[in-house]
């Protein structure tokens, strides 16, 4: 470039500084991704949202907190105006738990505020994301995209339980 | 300048523009009263959310593209210093947009449009919203096509010779804006008006997001680069000097038209029909149109510094006193580099492909883009008004004072608006909820901030008033002036002619069509080739 246009030193530093910079971030982007694993949803896959209710794994009997064969959590959930289904689910800190969830109507979106639980309920595809509370308590979850008049009313309920009383509950199947 | 039929036109523009600001403007504080909670006779979800889909369109669609047209056409007359290119041509773009944007003020202020300005499908609005929508970027293309005409001439009759900078910047701004645009005109030509218009039965709502991801980064360039117009080759000699270089400029609005383009995912992370690795990709991408950004920081901050070392200031930071701060070019110029400062900050959070979770459409989000949009953007959309008023109407501002109070109350008003709003996103808040109902002791918390924005929100609405009254009253009552000029003196004349690839754009929009197809082209076509189920439309 510098041989094209005359460009100041000055203006040449900077530019390696900002470059430096957005490598660091970008740096650390990949460092999380590729080495933790850490990814927003993204495992493509649809579903007819029409006919959620009628059967297969978002019926409303299949709904809730599960512990799958090889002994990793599970909740699935359906998002509908104005509410996640179920409405109160407990799981366990600080294990890891996959979240799978589809609307039965519009957009919505699914966020449990001071976590990284975040995904869009978009109708036509599952949204599925992995997350491990880290302390107990009483958490709300949050519609947070709009989905009509009653968005400010669509809200659900998360208890994380210490691991000690996880483990006296069990075995812990269905809601 | 040029002659009356011109300038009307230009002013026509203006007014569109600034007239949707003043309405959207006093909506916005309704909104942060309703919202608060704090007068419970107030509080309706249906006001609050026809409401919000008003103030979104008049601020995001109608205040920017009617400003960046009528500012365009100034930039394009005023710096190639010709005649503009078929003014018939250009009052029908004028109509067009217009009727588009009366068309969907219909809908809007009866409620029947309550989709929000993204649209988000399946939520369906009466049609004339979709149809207004269309016609109102319609119309802005006319503008591209004028620009591009007047671009061509000049350089056909100026062979060898370069493109001054402002022109070269409008010219970049009307190729982004037809590459921009065309992602949501597929969306709501080809899904969203025959869907609302019962033609189809569903629509993809997967397809409608990513169509509408497209645009949906772009745009926000094609709103700033008026603002960074006005940086290049106003900022510099208001203060009192000159442009540190040129060049470099060029580079910067070339890398903004490419590198913005190809990016729109980042407002997907969070999405299920679009897979890991474009997520990441376009995260790449959004830290590369940092680059642009931070070439222009350093270029007009070093402007700025050898106009205030020229003036007397001495030392590391003396220069910063000794710039003209009562100039309102100068002011807001600095003031701007405030706020893109903090929320620059804020969106190295958003555009984090991971970090993005913990703050994805909470208040913090709404907090980041009216601190860079609201504040950045239009501040120095107001500066730039104050600068052509004289040369538009023919008369002085009424007052020098004036617009020194309404360039500070706007940076405090958005100031005190946007620093709770980014602290109720970190303590969980949703964007977009018209009350707080949710029984959790989280909510207790976001009382004070809420009452706080109530008062950004009504210094806001002071000053926005401020800035239509100072514009109304110069119109009508300045003192005459005859001889207002546009300068963009704000460089030295290249001697060489710079690189053919500085003064055209071929090579980069083959360069944008390949990154486009590598970054949407797969995305969008797995809608076609794998099976999806559309959605119903529904009500709200
Ligand atoms: C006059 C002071 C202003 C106030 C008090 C204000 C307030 C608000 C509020 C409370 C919302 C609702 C956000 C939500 O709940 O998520 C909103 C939305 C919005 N504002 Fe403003 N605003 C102001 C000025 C502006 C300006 C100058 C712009 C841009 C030029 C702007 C652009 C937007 C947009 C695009 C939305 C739509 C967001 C959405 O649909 O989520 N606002 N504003
Ligand atoms: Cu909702
Ligand atoms: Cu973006």
């Amino acid at each position: 470039m510098s041989n094209l246009i005359p460009v100041h030193p000055l203006e040449k530093r900077w530019i390696y500084v900002v470059l430096g910079v957005i490598a660091l971030f970008l740096g650390a982007i990949f460092y999380t991704a590729l080495v933790h694993q850490v990814h927003p949803p993204g495992a493509i896959e649809t579903i007819d949202s029409a006919t959620l209710h009628l059967g297969g794994e978002f019926a409303e009997d299949k709904l809730g907190v599960r512990t799958d064969a090889d002994g990793h959590l599970r909740a699935t959930l359906v998002a509908a105006r104005y509410g996640f289904y179920p409405r109160e689910i407990r799981v366990p800190e600080g294990l890891p738990i996959t979240f799978r969830i589809a609307s039965a109507d519009v957009l919505h979106g699914m966020h449990v505020p001071m976590t990284n639980l975040d995904t869009m309920v978009v109708p036509g595809y599952v949204s599925t994301v992995t997350t491990t509370f880290p302390k107990p308590g009483e958490y709300p979850m949050l519609c947070n995209e709009y989905c009509g008049m009653g968005h400010d009313h669509m809200w659900s309920k998360v208890i994380v339980v210490s691991r000690e009383s996880w483990k006296a509950a069990a075995p812990q199947t269905g809601r | 300048m040029t002659d009356s039929g011109f300038k009307k036109l230009v002013l026509s523009h203006f007014w569109v523009a600034f007239g949707a600001f003043g309405v959207a403007s006093v909506l916005g504080l309704y909104q942060v009263v309703e919202r608060s909670g704090l007068i419970p006779a107030l509080q309706s979800p249906k006001v609050y959310f026809a409401s919000v889909s008003t103030h979104g369109v008049l601020m995001a669609y109608v205040l920017t593209t009617f400003f960046v047209m009528g500012f365009g056409y100034l930039v394009a007359v005023s710096s190639l210093k010709t005649p503009l290119w078929n003014p018939k041509l250009a009052w029908v773009g004028f109509g067009v947009s217009a009727f588009g944007t009366a068309l969907a003020a219909i809908p809007l202020l009866t409620g029947r449009g309550s989709v929000l300005y993204t649209f988000y499908p399946p939520l369906q609005a009466s049609a004339l919203l979709y149809i207004g929508a269309a016609l109102l970027v319609i119309g802005s293309w006319f503008w591209c096509v004028i620009m591009l005409v007047m671009y061509g001439q000049w350089k056909k009759g100026h062979p060898g010779e370069t493109v001054p900078l402002p022109m070269f910047a409008n010219t970049a701004n009307a190729i982004l804006w037809l590459w921009t645009s065309a992602g949501v005109a597929l969306e709501v030509v080809f899904q969203l008006i025959p869907w609302s218009l019962g033609l189809m039965d569903t629509v993809d709502v997967g397809l409608a997001r990513t169509l509408f991801a497209w645009t949906l980064h772009p745009i926000v360039y094609f709103w700033l680069i008026p603002a960074y117009i006005a940086l290049y080759s106003f900022v510099p000699q208001a203060a009192g000097g000159k442009l540190f270089s040129h060049e470099l400029g060029r580079v910067a609005f070339i890398m903004l038209l490419i590198l913005s383009l190809p990016i729109g995912f980042h407002h997907l992370y969070m999405d299920p029909q679009q897979g890991k690795g474009f997520k990441l990709a376009h995260g790449v991408g959004t830290f590369l149109v940092a680059l642009p950004t931070l070439i222009t920081g350093f270029t007009i901050s070093a402007s700025l510094e050898k106009a205030g070392r020229q003036a007397g200031g001495t030392g590391l930071f003396g220069w910063i006193g000794t710039l003209p701060w009562r100039d309102p070019m100068v002011l807001a110029a600095i003031l701007a580099f405030g706020m893109l400062i903090a929320g620059g900050f804020g969106g190295i959070v958003n555009a984090s492909y991971a970090m993005n979770a913990m703050i994805h459409n909470t208040a913090w989000v709404p907090g980041h883009f009216h601190l860079i949009f609201a504040g950045t953007t239009v501040i120095l959309y107001m500066a730039i008004a104050y600068y052509v008023w004289p040369s538009l109407t023919g008369r002085t501002l009424v007052s020098r004072t004036l617009p020194v109070i309404q360039l500070w109350t706007w940076f405090i008003g958005m100031t005190i608006l946007t620093t709770p709003w980014h602290i109720l996103g970190l303590l969980g808040q949703p964007r977009r909820i018209s009350s707080v109902v949710y029984n959790s002791v989280l909510t207790l918390a976001w009382t004070p901030y809420e009452l706080a924005m109530i008062v950004g929100g009504a210094i806001l609405l002071g000053s926005a008033l401020l800035f239509l009254y100072i514009l109304w009253k110069s119109q009508t009552a300045g003192a005459p002036e005859a001889n207002a000029e546009i300068r963009y003196a704000g460089y030295e004349e290249p001697e060489t002619p710079v690189p053919v690839l500085l003064n055209d754009f071929k090579l980069w929009n083959r360069i944008i069509l390949a990154l486009m197809l590598v970054n949407f082209g797969y995305p969008i076509a797995q809608f076609f080739f794998t099976k999806t189920f559309g959605s119903i439309g529904w009500g709200y």
